[in-house]
């Protein structure tokens, strides 16, 4: 029975390189896909190219395919990645630039457009954004970018073309791992069952080694076999969409069936009901089974008909963020840092900052799960402080992190290592666009 | 016991909800972790972390429950003012609770 290999090469942009290139060489793939774009990325990319339009793609693009191209060439490996962010045709010249400066001749690269809808906004702006509840047009911020999550369709296309290298913009995260099989099977689009089951390879891949591993280690509780050198996955799907998932032999860290749980469920909320643009994947019937050493059986994946709208998100400039740390040590640290924010809190009101929302945190205490102190509650032997705010213009957050510095000359005895940070916050406003309303459109060049 | 004891657990996020799995070690202990971890339990155990509703997904093919926690980060990860933004410690917090 005919079977396909693909390589989950990266969990996120900034991703470890190395696995991915072992994988390619020693993988046996017939297919690797790099997962590079998180939701807000994409607007970030997109001011990018407004400032220079031959970028905005991902920031370590040349970095990757300088090791990936010519190990993918001469291993038959063909590659997908959304590195093309807010500009796959920018991303191709770059790549076809590298395929010939490597000598790859007859390397076909293709990118997919059509996900970026910012120029046809103007049509969505009575369509009800998710957050806020509201129609677009009450949007307050400027609005920077605009990305329909794609699926399939267009990276389908350029494999029909042949192509070997598919750069996509904004497209479902699994959908980098389902077009393959279903070009390389022949999948009906309306086979749901077979979507559900690519989606959910696609799912179990698109973090890396997240599956394999990573993001897992408890040490003495769940121990992780050397976790510096972690092995990215493998999943062998067969024609009726049943996988394994696996690692390269002799690769640190580990694929049972307990990593692949956690895996599964990650960020999949109702699990008969994951949506993506391909179809509702459904993962309530999923068996997991480990049938060898980092080797695990997934099966029993399934899934509804899709919907008929695409998820599109829009980038807008929101507000700014200023914070502030200090650190306090010793006997009584944890009173001198409430002292410390007191301090804070009374300058901010006295020098009337304004902000929309602001956070006092003791880190050691209560700056991952909120709560009060404890009266009674006995000193660690540090701790640090930190305020942020949220303000609407950029000179009322400077002014918060500058507060928290002001404590080295005017606030409590022993603080240190005072840092302070200023950053424009650029959000994500969601909303559903009728599929037929974007058209998806791919660009083919080969290096001669 | 601390339910660190039996289970494991992963957060994920989209947006301003939180989404924290329970994976029992031992598939036998999915109806223990089903009786005693319910959406109210979860609910109280972050009252300061989640403002809004908490969904219980069971998934028995593999012993373990999914909780959707809504408002849960601070108004998403764009904007919220935590030092974890995407609430990707909350996992841990979840295996303090006793059972």
């Amino acid at each position: 029975m005919k079977k396909i290999r693909i390589g989950g090469g990266a969990g996120y942009s900034g991703d470890r390189v190395e696995p991915s290139i072992e994988l390619i060489e020693k993988g046996n793939l017939d297919y690797i896909a790099y997962e590079c774009l998180a939701e807000r990325t994409i607007a970030i990319a997109q001011q990018i190219k407004m400032s220079d339009p031959s970028k905005g793609y991902d920031g370590l693009l040349e970095y990757r395919m300088e090791r990936a191209l010519s190990a993918a060439y001469k291993n038959k490996v063909k590659i997908i990645t959304n590195m093309g962010a807010a500009n796959p045709l920018g991303a191709l010249e770059v790549v076809k630039k590298i395929a010939e400066t490597q000598n790859l001749k007859g390397l076909k690269i293709a990118a997919v457009i059509g996900d970026d809808v910012l120029s046809h906004l103007d049509e969505y702006q009575e369509i009800t954004v998710w957050e806020t509840g509201e129609p677009l047009k009450s949007l307050e911020g400027t609005v920077v970018s605009a990305n329909a999550y794609l699926g399939i369709s267009g990276i389908l296309k350029a494999l029909e073309q042949g192509a070997d290298v598919v750069i996509t913009g904004r497209v479902s995260d699994p959908a980098l791992y389902l077009a393959p099989l279903v070009h390389e099977f022949g999948w009906k689009m309306d086979d749901f069952e077979k979507m559900g089951k690519g989606t959910l390879v696609g799912h179990l891949l698109e973090c890396g080694g997240q599956v394999t591993g990573g993001y897992y280690a408890d040490p003495g509780k769940k121990d992780v076999f050397e976790p510096w050198n972690i092995g990215f996955p493998i999943a062998e799907v067969d024609e009726y969409g049943d996988a394994t998932i696996s690692k390269v032999e002799g690769t640190g860290g580990m694929v049972t069936e307990d990593t692949c749980k956690e895996q599964m469920i990650y960020e999949i909320h109702d699990p008969e009901h994951y949506f993506t643009p391909d179809c509702v994947a459904d993962f309530s019937g999923v068996t997991i089974k480990a049938i060898g050493k980092d080797l695990v059986s997934i099966k029993g994946g399934s899934g509804k008909p899709k919907t008929d709208t695409y998820k599109v998100s829009i980038g807008y400039k929101d507000c700014f963020i200023g914070e502030g740390e200090m650190s306090y040590g010793g006997p009584n640290c944890v009173a001198r840092a409430q002292l410390a924010l007191e301090i804070v809190q009374k300058r901010l009101e006295m020098t009337a900052v304004e902000y929309d929302e602001i956070r006092f945190d003791i880190i050691g205490v209560n700056a991952l799960f909120a709560g009060p102190v404890a009266a009674d509650m006995a000193d660690p032997n540090e701790v640090r402080i930190r305020v942020t705010a949220r303000t609407k213009t950029k000179d009322q957050a400077v002014k918060v992190a500058n507060e928290v510095e002001t404590l080295y000359t005017n606030g409590p005895a022993g603080g240190g290592g005072a840092t302070k940070k200023v950053s424009e916050v650029v959000s994500v406003a969601s909303i559903l666009v009728p599929k037929k309303e974007i058209k998806v459109d791919v660009v083919l060049k080969e290096v001669m | 016991m601390k339910l660190w004891e039996i289970a494991h657990s992963r957060t994920g996020d989209k947006g301003n909800i939180s989404n924290i799995s329970l994976i029992a070690y031992d598939e036998k202990d999915y109806a223990l972790i089903k009786e005693k971890v319910t959406a109210e339990i979860v609910k109280e155990h972050f009252k300061n972390v989640v403002k809004g509703q908490v969904i219980r997904y069971e998934l028995p093919n593999i012993g373990a429950l999914n909780f959707v926690m809504y408002e849960a980060l601070g108004g998403g990860v764009t904007r919220s003012l935590a030092i974890d933004k995407h609430g990707k410690c909350l996992s841990s917090s979840l295996l303090e609770i006793e059972i």
